[in-house]
């Protein structure tokens, strides 16, 4: 399982515990999923999100798994329904949908029919991500992150639908989508910016670069700083302290602080899609995937061949 | 601060860091052979190197560095 989860003295513990650092494909989604329910449960609280991976939070979305996503499907209308309900573990009912997107992209006479409806896999994907974020985002009780080292991509995103960050001093949040040609898909940009003055968020999206804990504390993006290994013990401190105030209190607080942004969602992932069709994105994950590196784009021993273009390269052509 | 003492201070906490001896390790040397570190090490280095001089080091400006005299460069420009 990429996940566990304990419920004790009313605090909901989710463990991310998959994958090379808790990568957010299938299986973790439908791990995610299974807290859904946990959250509206009366014995529940409060919920702290943590890592037991020492290399940190989360790494971010599947990418070797959005790669055979996009590249592994034909234009084959007859058998797409089949193949979109496997490859995405869609319902039957939105795998008719994707058939349709072809059908129609094939009338319409589209140059990539076949691109189209693999990006409609990828949106019903999305879709499912968003329900389970949108879930944490609007959960009723309080919901910490407990945040060390790297907290990229995807899991930057689940971090930021919790109301606090706790995070120690190894944390480094980053969105490295530009890299690869996209932009956050699992509602990274509203929730920043719901978070965070728009000049910073511009900085980060558009740089992809990484912030320290330090700096994110500063920005008002951590709310508590904690020492190496700390994190965890002090989100669990600060969950049991709000289990102490009464429940409906807290929910009405929490609505009222906390607005999610759902239409900002709803066109992020719009653009995500867009973007998800262009060559330069197939492209720029082939390179992730064939680097082997689980985060190829930082720093590393050995440079890119000079005749093939390595993944630090840009990505726009 | 000098590139001196820019260097010195690197240095010492590179080999701190990842348990090296200091007088092992050169300006010119490639600092991941040197260091035997991955890139996610690379990472909390940059990490330690933002807290020891109070700077703010951006990815990218470290993305293609290889030696600590390189390294050391980048800081500096921060100071």
């Amino acid at each position: 399982m990429p996940l566990t989860h304990v419920i004790e003295d009313e605090v909901l513990t989710v463990t991310l515990d998959g994958g090379k650092l808790n990568e957010i494909g299938l299986p973790m989604l439908r791990a995610l999923e299974g807290v859904v329910p946990l959250l509206r449960r009366p014995d529940v609280r409060a919920m702290v999100v943590r890592s037991t991976h020492a290399g940190g939070f989360s790494a971010g979305a599947d990418l070797h798994e959005l790669y055979a996503g996009l590249t592994s499907v034909e234009a084959d209308p007859a058998g797409l329904v089949e193949h979109a309900q496997k490859l995405f573990d869609t319902p039957r009912t939105a795998a008719r949908a994707g058939a349709s997107t072809l059908r129609a992209a094939l009338r319409q006479r589209d140059p990539h029919p076949a691109r189209a409806a693999k990006a409609w896999g990828v949106r019903a994907f999305l879709d499912r991500v968003h329900r389970v974020f949108d879930a944490f985002d609007a959960a009723p009780i309080p919901t910490i992150a407990a945040v060390h080292g790297v907290c990229f991509g995807g899991g930057f995103e689940l971090a930021l639908t919790c109301d606090v960050i706790v995070a120690d001093r190894t944390a480094r949040f980053a969105f490295p989508e530009l890299r690869l040609g996209l932009i956050p898909g699992f509602g990274g940009i509203p929730r920043l910016e719901r978070d965070l003055g728009n000049a910073i968020v511009r900085d980060v999206i558009l740089s992809g670069r990484s912030v320290s804990a330090k700096r994110a504390h500063e920005l008002g993006l951590v709310s508590q700083l904690v020492g190496d290994g700390h994190a965890h013990k002090v989100a669990a401190r600060l969950a049991e302290q709000t289990t102490r105030f009464d429940a409906h209190t807290l929910a009405v607080a929490k609505t009222f602080a906390k607005p999610i942004p759902r239409e900002r969602l709803r066109e992020e992932k719009d653009r995500f899609v867009e973007l998800l069709g262009r060559p330069v994105v197939v492209e720029a994950l082939r390179r992730f995937v064939e680097a082997g590196d689980a985060m190829p784009y930082l720093p590393a021993k050995k440079a890119a061949p000079a005749s093939d273009a390595g993944p630090n390269d840009r990505v726009t052509r | 601060m000098s590139q001196d003492r820019v260097m010195e201070r690197l240095l010492s906490l590179a080999a701190e860091r990842f348990a090296r001896s200091r007088e092992d390790l050169k300006p010119e040397d490639d600092l991941f052979d040197a260091l035997e570190i991955d890139s996610m090490q690379a990472l909390s280095l940059l990490t330690a190197l933002e807290e020891s001089f109070s700077v703010e080091i951006p990815d990218y400006e470290v993305q293609d560095v290889r030696t600590f005299q390189e390294l050391a460069e980048v800081v500096a420009s921060r100071l």
